[in-house]
């Protein structure tokens, strides 16, 4: 870098707001602490490190049933036919010339897999699933996508074990460089170029 | 300029949508017989909250093509997608009643603020919890800002919408269905007004190695997003106003996330809870979509910022211009990197450009209207504006954009296969902000020239 524009320093002055913050008392002494419930019904997007996974677990034996009873209108009966999204295939097909992005060929990590049926599935009957039904439907995809085996027991550990094809199939490979130096903005300079 | 939209054609047009898209009760029902009430025949009006003239008609529309119209069965939503109708847009706000909206779930949240409350947690010193009363006794900010869906004017939506008018077969639909609001439709401008973000963190005490956020609303599929904690830190508001009134039910009411000129999707509407993390959280909105995929088979992730982009609103593929003689172009200009520092606009196919007016103020991140008075000379051209922002960014054409995902391959890609992914990929596409050419035909009608050459 030959010199720093003025526009680099706004991010870079951001940086030094967080320990700054940590130093002062709140200034204002609105609000107040979260209750117990309150952070337990709240608190649980799901990460890619799992914190958040409640106790419980299942098979893909078991999610079977559970999608064919909750899912298979939506998304057929094999998870392919649809007419919502396929969820089960694909993997390889990324660099052909018509991709099939499917939770098996393209999610990188099964946590995702598990928060999106958690908090957003089935379409009508959001949050419906318990625990046991989310990891046993969870077990059933990857299971039908060959990540896994039929016998697999998933709960909060095991899921995080399950190595997802797809794992490094996205740039930058750390997003959270994109936090740490402030390049907010996509390869605009780089549209600046293709264009001039 | 907006008399001049009102063209009778453009009226037809707006009429033939509604009845085509079946869109429920709408204020321009008992219209059919608009000169038979006189002041003194009709009823008084409810004036104690307005309604605009009965002559007016100008609507959002559906994305064509949605998971409601592909899955049988459903009944029918009051969620997907909402399109802003920007063929009839004046000035750079958009009146809250006609901003694009998305969202999932079959019925919007149906929220009291009274109980509402926003939780922020996570690394932080004080776990706090927020009413919304308390949150409107804090030091409050009203900033003019634009909200555009990343996958905005993308190929897919032009794909899909041709597609769905295939499938219906209908005439008065096709007719009805214009490139403008259709493809590009998901983009508005409020001014919005609640309290920065990082005044709340500053009152949890954001810990030393914090690093994100997640954010995450109250509405059926719990919609979450990560965001780095310098954007959260720089311009991101909490709010509960747009346009000088509460946030409208399907704008997020009580609360939403504003996160100025990035992506849409990142705005997290009917706010409950803030996580204060060291680390993305990988959901579904920033892996399985919002992300690009490469010819390579590789895909970008966490891209934020919404690139220039411009585009002209009159004339567009929803006008009809009576005959040559002088027109004021006029169209949008936004970028979500600083302000708009100029706008040209070519009427011979890019052989020539020339500078666009710009109403003033122009302000950063926000829609900026831009003018040209034109003589049209009758015949057949291309018209289409570009813009650059203050950091000298361009706004690309659309070959020069598929060129820029081509780059991202090594080794490069041959420009045909560039090409021909472009066309053909199955995708979606993010962050698309190719420049807009309109076909000015003889007998003045205007056309797409992006998607349909």
């Amino acid at each position: 870098m030959r010199f720093i524009k003025p526009s680099l320093l706004v991010p870079l002055m951001a940086l030094v707001i967080p320990g700054a913050a940590l130093a002062q008392s709140p200034t204002y002494k609105v609000g107040r602490p979260p209750t117990e419930a309150e952070l337990h019904a709240w608190d649980n997007v799901v990460g890619r490190e799992g914190k958040e996974l409640p106790p419980g677990s299942g098979t893909a034996k078991e999610g079977a049933k559970v999608f064919a009873g909750k899912c298979s209108y939506c998304h057929g009966a094999t998870a392919i036919e649809g007419p919502a999204p396929r969820l089960v295939g694909g993997v390889d097909s990324l660099s052909t010339k018509s991709p099939k992005l499917t939770l098996g060929s393209f999610w990188p990590y099964a946590t995702t897999v598990w928060d999106y049926i958690n908090r957003s599935m089935p379409q009508d009957n959001e949050g419906s699933l318990n625990p046991d039904q989310v990891y046993a439907v969870t077990a059933f995809l990857l299971f039908k996508n060959g990540i896994i085996k039929e016998a697999d027991v998933l709960d909060a550990k095991s899921l995080l074990k399950v190595q997802m094809p797809n794992r490094d199939g996205f740039f930058p490979a750390k997003p959270e460089a994109t936090a740490k130096n402030g390049n907010w903005k996509p390869n605009w300079n780089q549209a600046k170029q293709a264009s001039r | 300029m907006n008399s001049k939209s009102r063209d009778r054609r453009g009226f037809l047009k707006r009429s033939a949508a509604l009845a085509g898209l079946a869109v429920g009760a709408f204020p321009f029902a008992d219209a059919q017989t608009p000169q038979g009430d006189t002041p003194e025949t009709r009823p008084p009006r409810d004036l104690s909250y307005g309604e605009r003239s009965r002559f007016e008609s100008s609507v959002r529309t559906v994305t064509l093509g949605g998971p409601r119209d592909v899955i049988p069965g459903l009944p029918p939503g009051e969620t997907g997608q909402r399109l802003t109708p920007l063929q009839d847009s004046t000035g750079i706000i958009t009146p809250a009643s006609l901003h694009f909206m998305t969202a999932r779930g079959s019925r919007l949240p149906d929220i009291d603020p009274r109980e509402h409350r926003l939780m922020i947690h996570g690394m932080v010193d004080r776990p706090l919890v927020f009413t919304m009363e308390e949150l409107k006794r804090l030091p409050s900010v009203s900033r003019i800002h634009f909200i555009e869906c990343a996958g905005n004017s993308g190929v897919s939506h032009y794909k899909a919408m041709v597609k769905a008018l295939e499938l219906a077969n209908s005439p008065a639909l096709t007719k009805s269905t214009v490139v403008i609001q259709q493809v590009h439709g998901r983009v508005s401008t409020s001014e919005w007004t609640g309290v920065l973000l990082s005044t709340l963190l500053k009152e949890v005490g954001v810990q030393k190695n914090a690093s994100w956020l997640v954010a995450e609303g109250a509405d059926a599929n719990r919609h979450a997003k990560s965001i780095p904690l310098e954007k959260g830190l720089d311009d991101v508001i909490v709010a509960y106003s747009q346009n000088g009134e509460a946030v409208r039910p399907e704008q997020g009411y009580p609360l939403r996330l504003v996160v100025p000129g990035w992506e849409g999707v990142s705005n997290v509407k009917y706010l409950r809870s803030i996580k204060v993390t060291d680390q993305p959280y990988y959901l579904k909105v920033e892996t399985a979509n919002y992300t690009n995929l490469t010819p390579d088979g590789k895909a970008s992730w966490y891209e934020f910022q919404v690139g220039p982009k411009s585009l002209i609103t009159y004339p567009s593929d929803a006008h009809q211009l009576p005959g040559p003689g002088l027109y004021e172009i006029s169209g949008l200009a936004w970028s979500g990197r600083g302000a708009i520092s100029r706008v040209e606009v070519s009427t011979n196919g890019g052989r020539t450009w020339k500078d666009a007016r710009l109403q003033q103020p122009v302000f950063r991140k926000a829609f900026t209207r831009f003018r040209l008075p034109w003589n049209w000379d009758g015949e057949e051209t291309l018209i289409q504006s570009r813009c650059t922002n203050e950091y000298g960014d361009i706004q690309p054409t659309r070959k020069e954009l598929a060129k820029l995902w081509g780059d991202e391959r090594q080794p490069p890609v041959p420009r045909s296969d560039v090409e021909n992914f472009w066309e053909s990929a199955p995708i979606y596409e993010f962050f698309s902000n190719p420049i807009q050419p309109w076909r000015v035909t003889r007998d003045g009608s205007v056309h797409d020239a992006l998607y349909k050459a």
